[in-house]
């Protein structure tokens, strides 16, 4: 989904070839999401085919340059007008572990969310070291990614640490309850490897 | 500011903190509470490592220690090869004075003195001379962006100028250790990363750096960050790979 139109708003500034994308695509989101060319490629048929961009020629190179058609501004259109809806956001597996680990007995809840912890924390250090690159090299997309990627984490710590606390309060162990509620799915926290 | 000290910066030397299983207990009435149980932690030069846990984890005691700010029940603290518990009262107070820097949560600064006097101190104390020591301040004023405020008083200056202050003061002359017990605490968050921005400049000119902190943002500017539950260090991010850290910085 992400990669679709992510791809296809590269072509808002005139037509391009499929190499071409692939190091544009990684320029303008900090190049913290690596595409591989087959990606690339795949995406660009997928594109072609749903009548979203079209075979324009060929340039100097002989390179197949595609350009957007009117369809193809309209889908981008309203992908930019259209919140992230919670059902695109793949299933919080750190949400499922925790509250299992916090309901199953013989398990340590504190050090299954310690190991969390410092594996959050190793993450974000390397992330914040990102960002100080991206931030001398003036390369504000690659900040404001990384930012997002720093804030999120940061949630999660402090979830981690509400878990814990509440957890330990009540002896160590949650009681599920008899009769759970229904309401849909949830996810607690964004997914911070943004893969989908 | 000074060449010797310089040289140092980057390479894989002795410890320039190093605590050997230490431990500090207090007595509590009839009983007592283990502050700091058995923990074993080196930092080196050019590493700035963070430490977290919850209140009453023992973060702030292992800063006092580590500082000779407080004595470990059983145990050694080294800075930079020399044992604290060895030293006469004269001689810790010197090593403090000369060797370690320390920026807390509520800056610290006298509020009598100016930003450059605040700063001077420590290096008037240690016997270099008043022009020399004003001299010495100024360019650690400069370093902190703060050059034009140093005729300034405390309560002239804003919070953050204060901390920057405060950090001026604790790299000022040829200190190697550099202790920050929550120094972001108190400061807006833009402000916070204004702070540790110099902190990490000055650790990565060489210095050692130890920040407490309950703040995941700011524990994230740290090479490695350990974690204290009772008194005990539980976990440990692990350094930065060596190798890695070099290609990063030739990219």
């Amino acid at each position: 989904m992400t990669v679709k139109f992510g791809l296809l708003t590269l072509f808002v500034d005139g037509p391009k070839y499929g190499y071409q994308l692939r190091t544009e695509f990684e320029a303008r989101t900090g190049g913290t999401w690596p595409v591989n060319v087959g990606q690339v490629y795949t995406t660009l048929e997928r594109l072609d085919r749903d009548g979203l961009v079209a075979a324009e020629g060929t340039n100097a190179d002989g390179r197949t340059m595609y350009a957007i058609t009117d369809a193809g501004r309209v889908a981008l259109d309203t992908w930019f007008a259209t919140p992230v809806a919670d059902s695109d956001r793949p299933r919080n597996e750190l949400a499922i572990k925790l509250l299992m680990a916090a309901t199953t007995p013989g398990v340590d809840v504190t050090d299954v969310v310690q190991r969390q912890r410092t594996e959050s924390m190793r993450l974000m250090r390397d992330y914040t070291s990102l960002r100080r690159e991206a931030d001398r090299a003036d390369d504000v997309a690659g900040v404001l990614l990384l930012d997002g990627l720093v804030f999120a984490l940061e949630g999660e710590i402090r979830w981690l640490d509400h878990v814990e606390t509440t957890v330990l309060r009540r002896g160590g162990r949650l009681k599920p309850v008899a009769k759970p509620r229904r309401t849909g799915r949830l996810s607690a926290t964004p997914d911070r490897s943004g893969a989908s | 500011m000074n060449a010797d000290w310089r040289a140092t910066a980057g390479t894989r030397a002795a410890p320039v903190l190093r605590f050997a299983g230490v431990s500090r207990v207090y007595p509590s009435g009839d009983a007592t509470v283990v502050a700091l149980d058995e923990v074993t932690l080196e930092v080196a030069a050019g590493e700035l490592v963070a430490v977290m846990g919850r209140s009453g984890s023992g973060k702030s005691t292992l800063l006092a220690i580590g500082g000779g700010l407080d004595t470990p029940t059983s145990g050694q603290v080294l800075v930079e090869g020399t044992p604290l518990g060895g030293l006469n009262p004269g001689a810790l107070a010197r090593l403090r004075r000369d060797r370690i820097g320390y920026v807390f949560q509520d800056f610290n600064l006298v509020s009598g003195l100016t930003a450059a006097e605040n700063v001077a101190l420590p290096r008037e104390l240690a016997g270099v001379s008043a022009r020399a020591a004003r001299r010495e301040a100024l360019a650690a004023l400069r370093e902190v962006g703060l050059v034009d405020e140093g005729d300034r008083f405390p309560d002239q200056l804003s919070g953050g100028q204060q901390q920057r202050v405060a950090v001026a003061r604790a790299v000022v002359g040829e200190r190697r250790l550099l202790l920050a017990d929550e120094p972001t605490g108190a400061l807006d968050s833009g402000t916070g990363q204004v702070i540790l921005d110099l902190i990490r400049a000055r650790v990565d000119a060489g210095a050692a750096g130890v920040l407490v902190t309950h703040e995941a943002r700011f524990a994230s500017w740290a090479d490695r960050i350990v974690f204290l539950r009772d008194g005990r260090m539980v976990d440990s991010t692990g350094g930065r790979d060596r190798a890695e850290q070099l290609l990063e910085d030739a990219s």
